[in-house]
């Protein structure tokens, strides 16, 4: 029941808003539409899983985009002119993530600091770093590459599952099953509802700190390479603010920015949202993109004000117990 | 200027003047004046020219850091009053234009004073709402264009100069001293810094705790404003991409390294102004290193880095840092 109610107004919203758009234009309910829909935002469904992690501990990772965009100059790189084997590739650049985050993590901890700006430094460090590897866009002409943009399972009706789009959706169940069926998950609301009560429970709280982080890392890591095979190449400024729509995300999603409440799925859903909204501008036509920052913006409002109104509403009775106490 | 600058300035004065030495050794004409039209030119006059927008942005930020608050949304504000100002100039006087644009910048702070104080909502959340937003909003007020101005009263503002100093200069400093006298001169410094030390307290000892965190997001703004319409001044145009971009992350930066901690409580304007000129200082430097701008980006990893060790609550100084690094080794 965590969390159920945020995640069924994020799918009425969903539901609703995915309604308004196919009365307008029919042609958005078409699995073609939907599958491009997953194909575009499977790097952010990816690296949303990670952060649902990251908000629902009580932390925050701001150094998600850079870390993919780090990942998409470094793949590209170590394929295209260190002559390194993909695989190899992928194997490196996830180990060098996961060992990112893991340091992020520790920072955090054993200094006693704020995630959001042991993040913000992460974010300078990942980002400065790609452009050190390279400030020009580097194009990925490995046959693997093509292969696997080539790849797609057909949906009834012409649509197409892209195989970033399975990746996604399989890191999306496994975040999911994570989360709510694992001690680890359950480590991960507690650390969230209370950091000290956690530690008195016995949950790990330094080594928790330091796993979740490398997880959001190790994420963001595989978003960055199903970026670069969304794009084919590999660009140190790509990814940009990915960070803040991935905060949107899991915000939309009913995850509370405090800690201790949220789901992988309503974050899914958040994301399926925004991709709405950019779907919805594209058909239009006359709207322009800032429409989307706006819609996004007018979104973060409401949920959050709600969220806001939830948590005042189950501390009344709380606050009148305590009152009768005392 | 006792009340301004207190004793624990030393290691940014310090920093300061390394850096500059640094920069000395990169670039041997570095402290080279010279006076052309009526206007200091030279390496210094630059980089306080460079650094004024941050200087602006890190005026307001640090009241709402001593709150324990942050505000992301500055570079998005300053966006939307760069547009404001970018799209009135040629068709208003300035001090219109300065008004309309200002007044959209209290209004920016209105709101997310509104969002923390009034709604309870933390306040990187709720600043993030308008960071979002808020450049979809200036691309709103631009229709999507960089739109540029020949009004020579706003040029003035970004380029002309007051006897010798470019006027973004003298502005900053006019608004440090203003700044200054009123938290300063009277006892809303304390009371702020009150406020971020403990909010339930100050509340319970009669402080306006909801009041004094408006007050200092609407400030904010109003310091947000005026760096954007700088901003858009100086290039006689106003870009809702790209105006004050990163900036909200630089003038945190120079708060943090002005020694104000993060967790609220007391602050330094001064210290927070002198933390921009630092990551102005070290930009310039690297620029005339001839080493790439990428630099940048590392460099202010790593301070950023050192200056929360220092600050960490679990260490004090050096000493510290040494153990525990044989603790976590061990």
């Amino acid at each position: 029941m965590r969390g159920l109610p945020p995640v069924l107004i994020t799918t009425i919203v969903l539901v609703a808003g995915f309604a308004a758009c196919a009365m307008q234009f029919p042609n958005i309910a078409s699995t073609r539409v939907v599958g491009n829909l997953l194909t575009d935002n499977a790097f952010l469904g990816i690296v949303a899983v990670g952060m649902t992690f990251v908000i629902i501990s009580g932390g925050i990772d701001l150094s998600v985009g850079s870390v993919i965009g780090f990942t998409t100059v470094f793949v590209a790189l170590a394929i295209e002119r260190w002559g390194v084997p993909p695989l190899i590739a992928f194997v490196a650049i996830l180990a060098l993530s996961a060992a990112f985050g893991a340091a992020m993590g520790a920072v955090i901890h054993v200094f006693d600091l704020p995630p959001f700006i042991v993040t913000l430094a992460g974010m300078f460090l990942a980002r400065g770093a790609s452009f050190l590897l390279s400030t020009e866009s580097v194009p990925i002409t490995a046959p693997v590459y093509s292969t696997v943009s080539d790849f797609a399972l057909r949906m009834p009706g012409g649509g197409r599952l892209t195989a970033i789009a399975i990746i996604m959706l399989v890191i999306v169940i496994g975040g999911a099953l994570l989360l709510h069926l694992t001690r680890f998950g359950a480590n991960v609301y507690a650390l969230g509802g209370s950091r000290a009560t956690a530690s008195l429970m016995g949950v790990a709280v330094g080594k928790m700190t330091v796993k979740i982080y490398m997880l959001s890392s190790l994420l963001a890591g595989i978003a960055g390479i199903v970026f670069s095979f969304y794009t084919s190449a590999g660009y140190s400024l790509s990814a940009v603010g990915v960070e803040l729509d991935t905060i949107a995300a899991v915000v939309i999603g009913g995850t509370l920015l405090t800690g201790g409440q949220g789901s992988v799925i309503g974050t899914f859903l958040g994301v399926l949202i925004q991709g709405m909204i950019q779907t919805y501008i594209n058909f239009d036509g006359t709207l322009s993109s800032w429409w989307t920052k706006i819609a996004t913006g007018v979104l973060l409002f409401a949920f959050i004000a709600l969220q806001q109104a939830l948590v005042a509403l189950a501390r009344r009775p709380a606050a009148k117990r305590e009152g009768a106490a005392t | 200027m006792t009340a301004l600058l207190p004793r624990r300035g030393l290691a940014q004065i310090l920093a300061l003047i390394v850096i500059l030495a640094v920069d000395r050794v990169v670039s041997p004409q570095f402290f080279d004046l010279r006076l052309q039209d009526g206007r200091l030119f030279g390496s210094l006059i630059d980089v306080l020219n460079r650094g004024t927008p941050v200087a602006l942005l890190s005026l307001g930020m640090v009241l709402v850091i001593a709150t324990r608050g942050i505000d992301l949304s500055v570079g998005a504000v300053m966006a939307i009053c760069g547009a404001i100002a970018a799209s009135l100039a040629d068709s208003h006087s300035l001090p219109v234009v300065l008004a309309a644009a200002l007044g959209a910048g209290l209004v920016c702070g209105l709101w997310n004073g509104f969002l923390v104080a009034v709604l309870g909502m933390q306040p990187i959340v709720a600043t993030l709402i308008l960071m979002v937003a808020g450049r979809g909003i200036a691309q709103l007020i631009t229709e999507g264009r960089i739109v540029t101005f020949s009004s020579p009263d706003l040029v003035w503002l970004g380029n002309g100069s007051v006897l010798g100093l470019p006027v973004p200069v003298v502005i900053a400093l006019g608004m440090l001293i203003l700044t200054g006298a009123v938290v300063r001169g009277s006892a809303l410094g304390l009371l702020i810094e009150a406020t971020g030390g403990n909010a339930r307290a100050s509340e319970l000892a009669g402080v306006g705790t909801r009041a004094m965190i408006i007050a200092v997001y609407v400030w904010c703004g109003v310091c947000a404003a005026l760096a954007g319409v700088i901003a858009a001044a100086d290039i006689m145009g106003a870009d809702a991409n790209n105006a004050g971009l990163w900036l909200e992350l630089d003038a945190i930066l120079a708060v943090v390294i002005g020694g104000t901690s993060l967790f609220g409580g007391r602050f330094s304007l001064v210290l927070a102004v002198l933390g921009a000129l630092i990551i102005q200082t070290m930009n310039t430097g690297i620029l005339l290193s001839g080493y790439p701008p990428e630099f940048n980006l590392l460099v202010k990893a790593v301070v950023v880095l050192a200056v929360l060790l220092l600050q960490s609550p679990k260490l004090s100084g050096f000493a510290g840092i040494a153990a525990r690094l044989k603790r976590t080794k061990a």
